[in-house]
């Protein structure tokens, strides 16, 4: 009994994670490592050569394959190659890369599901062709003796093969069914079973038509759009694992000044931390040692840094400027911010109205129909014929056929994975099978500022205005820091040609800026504060020459590259334009201006952004939001449909619909064309299959439909909408 | 006609190789980067490392 009690690691939910964090600290010690990489600006032949054989150079790697189809590289070597390494390494050969989790992503690799309906539908696709050939010597013209050897031949085949490839649908049916609903899977099943079985029972009565073929087509061409659909939705499930995977999360401990990586899992409140400049705090936690500066435009879409030191509080997110800190742990792991952020999103998830696409739509009017139509002509049939079971029930099966839901089950999944390959290759992942849908009846764009239309890298502005001396000097002190805000202004001193003073006993420090010594004065470039200057109200660095009143270097936000495209365009789509940021007035007209936007909103608080978002749905308006920030995330639940870069926290990537994989935003408005057009085809296939179906189920009600005619509308019908959807490609 | 007691077990055996033949190609992931296949065939340099 003993035994029977004790829990396997993979018996309860919660305990899942923990093969991961083995997983983890298992590669932390391996013999030979395996690096997995997410490389979106991968599209060709020439580039699967150049990065395979520029990462077979770095020493170390044994083996560099690229997945093309999946824009991914996967690396093998001996211990010592790192991913940061190779990160670093392809982006000397010009591809932006990200690390994957490579143990969160053998699940999506050996995916047994796909697998499983990919054999049922070779098997149902065997079978048809066999049928088929079959049948046509049936309708060309077979008599007797023959006709029953090729009935019996046809169902030798056709029973094992709908007994196994149509599975799915039987299941699919039985479990609708005790939930007291007709899904689309209770007509196919029935279809599929009468069909079988009365051909059957005709085969054995010698009869003249048998509608094996049919049942066998049915099940291969409805098992292609399970199976589309199905590959869909695990592109989609697999690009939010891959994401979750796209931030490795891992932290310095410190124990008696011995440094070691831990995955944060590891961690435990009370442990301390260090966070080197440049990197992102991993936990929330209190400043115990150094001075620094803080980005917190993830967390608050406030573009300027702000000053920490001891006993200040740090979260889980935050990006560390310019000098090391040390930082005990207060929170970590799934009590932390991360936690959090899955509250917000569930308390917005939860209150997002369900969207029933078109497709469910669809079915809840066709299924009732299809059964009633089905019933009326066997009724019908058996008034008329004076009870004739077997003839009724005949014309009553080509009714069901005929009225097939292929463009319902072929023709939407066929649509839908045409667009999002095409989405994919534009850089854009969709991970919710609707968000297409949705995107195409957005009239309205709300744009967040800080790192969504802005990449968040700053550009000094009226430079020009400047004394040439004092840029020369703020040049020289600028080169010597590694803040963000200093080198953006080293580079355009030097972009402008002033070559920079000789300043000696230059010093950094940390949290406040550089001082140093130029011809015998103290100058000093930094803070504010740190100066007793006035700050500017925007984004500013200050310049202290000896005594006399500091200078002010203002800053503007770095456009993203596609920004400008993307808004005009959007706007010659007939959309209408917001901007709502988290930052200074100042900052955000700014940015309006440039980008000619006329509604802007700024110093918005979260719960702004979103309340505002209500404010336009509640008029009538669908809502497309692009951010990237926590700030946003409310904000992202409350739209229609929603967008946010890779380069977002993971709160506001779990809480879009869509992810924008590379650094241009331009992709936004061929998106909403895409989806557009997808949605035209939608309806243009659920046009052509009710043309059909208005010819053909009539003449089947008749009794007109023989076999051959109903193989003939189906097949028909299925490849008219499967081509019609590749015409998205 | 009795040839046809020859020709369909025939059809079906040949048909039923492609099948099998298809199974193996499933099993052994040879559809996981079709694009990349594609891509490749055409490289002008010899691939050293096929997949194994």
């Amino acid at each position: 009994m003993s035994t029977a009690l004790r829990a396997t690691p993979s018996a309860c939910p919660a305990c899942a994670v923990v093969p991961s964090a083995e997983a983890l600290a298992a590669r932390a010690v391996p013999q030979s490592a395996q690096v997995m990489l997410s490389v979106p600006a991968v599209h060709c032949a020439v580039c699967m050569s150049t990065i395979e054989r520029g990462l077979a150079l770095v020493p170390g790697v044994h083996q560099v394959r690229v997945n093309l189809t999946l824009k991914r590289v996967a690396i093998d070597g001996t211990p010592e190659i790192t991913a940061d390494g190779m990160v670093a390494a392809l982006e000397r050969l010009g591809y932006e890369a990200y690390e994957l989790d490579a143990g969160q992503l053998t699940a999506t690799t050996n995916d047994r599901h796909g697998r499983d309906l990919l054999m049922r539908l070779a098997v149902a696709g065997f079978a048809m062709m066999n049928v088929m050939l079959l049948s046509v010597s049936v309708w060309a013209g077979a008599e007797g003796a023959t006709r029953a050897m090729f009935h019996w031949v046809s169902a030798l085949i056709a029973v094992p093969v709908v007994i196994f490839s149509a599975q799915p649908f039987f299941r699919n049916a039985v479990s609708s069914l005790r939930a007291g609903r007709l899904g689309m899977d209770v007509p196919i099943s029935l279809a599929i079973l009468l069909a079988t079985g009365m051909s059957l029972f005709e085969t054995m009565e010698g009869g003249a038509h048998t509608y094996f073929d049919a049942a066998v087509a049915l099940t291969f061409f409805l098992l292609a759009g399970r199976y589309l659909d199905y590959r869909t939705r695990v592109i989609a499930r697999s690009a939010a694992e891959e994401l979750a995977a796209l931030e490795v999360p891992r932290a310095i401990r410190v124990v008696d000044g011995v440094e070691t990586t831990v995955p944060i899992a590891e961690l435990r409140v009370g442990d301390v931390v260090l966070v080197r400049p440049g990197g992102r705090i991993p936990v929330d936690g209190v400043v115990v040692g150094g001075t620094s500066e803080l980005d917190r435009s993830l967390l608050t879409g406030e573009s300027l840094p702000v000053w920490t030191g001891p006993d200040a509080v740090v979260s889980t997110g935050e990006v560390n400027l310019t000098g090391p800190l040390m930082v005990r742990v207060t929170a970590a792991g799934k009590d932390s911010s991360l936690h959090r952020m899955a509250d917000l999103v569930a308390i917005a998830e939860s209150a997002k109205n369900r969207y029933t696409s078109l497709a469910d739509r669809a079915a809840q009017i066709y299924a009732p129909a299809v059964h009633l139509l089905a019933l009326m002509t066997f009724i019908g049939w058996m008034m008329a014929s004076a009870g004739d079971v077997r003839l009724s029930l005949n014309i009553a099966i080509a009714v069901l056929i005929i009225t097939c839901p292929c463009a319902l089950g072929l023709a939407v999944p066929a649509v839908v994975t045409a667009a999002s390959g095409r989405m994919f290759r534009k850089g854009l992942l969709i991970k919710d099978g609707t968000a297409l849908e949705r995107l195409a009846e957005v009239d309205t764009v709300v744009f967040d500022k800080t790192g969504t239309l802005t990449i968040g890298a700053p550009e000094p502005v009226g430079l020009e205005a400047q004394d040439r001396g004092d840029l020369a000097v703020a040049a020289a002190l600028a080169g010597a820091s590694s803040h963000p805000l200093a080198q953006a202004l080293a580079t355009a001193v030097a972009v402008m040609g002033v070559i920079p003073a000789e300043v000696s006993a230059l010093r950094e420090v940390p949290g406040y800026g550089v001082e140093g010594e130029w011809r015998g004065t103290r100058v000093r470039l930094g803070r504010a504060e740190w100066l007793g200057a006035t700050p500017l109200a925007q984004t500013g660095t200050y310049l202290a020459v000896g005594d006399a009143s500091p200078r002010a270097f203002g800053f503007i936000d770095h456009l993203r590259p596609g920004a400008a495209e993307a808004v005009a365009s959007l706007r010659a789509q007939g959309k209408t334009i917001h901007l709502i940021s988290g930052d200074t007035a100042a900052a955000v007209a700014d940015l309006a201006a440039r980008l000619g936007i006329k509604d802007w909103v700024a110093g918005a608080l979260p719960a702004d952004k979103a309340e505002r978002i209500r404010a336009l749905t509640a008029a009538g308006h669908k809502v497309l939001m692009v951010g990237d920030g926590l700030n946003d995330t409310a904000a992202l639940t409350a739209a229609h449909v929603s967008i946010s870069p890779a380069s977002a926290l993971d709160a506001a990537r779990v809480a879009s619909d869509i992810v924008l994989l590379g650094r241009d935003l331009a992709p936004i408005a061929e998106a909403a064309d895409i989806a557009v057009r997808a949605r035209r085809r939608i309806t243009e296939n659920f046009g052509v299959s009710i043309a059909y179906n208005i010819i053909a189920v009539p003449l089947a009600m008749l009794g007109l439909a023989t076999p051959l005619a109903a193989a003939l509308a189906m097949s028909a019908s299925s490849i008219t909408v499967s081509l019609n959807a590749l015409r998205l490609r | 006609m009795s040839i046809l007691a020859y020709l369909i077990p025939i059809s079906l055996i040949l048909g039923g190789i492609g099948l099998m033949a298809f199974i193996w190609t499933i099993d052994s992931d040879q559809y996981d980067d079709p694009q990349g296949n594609a891509s490749r065939i055409l490289k002008p340099d010899f691939d050293d490392h096929p997949r194994s």
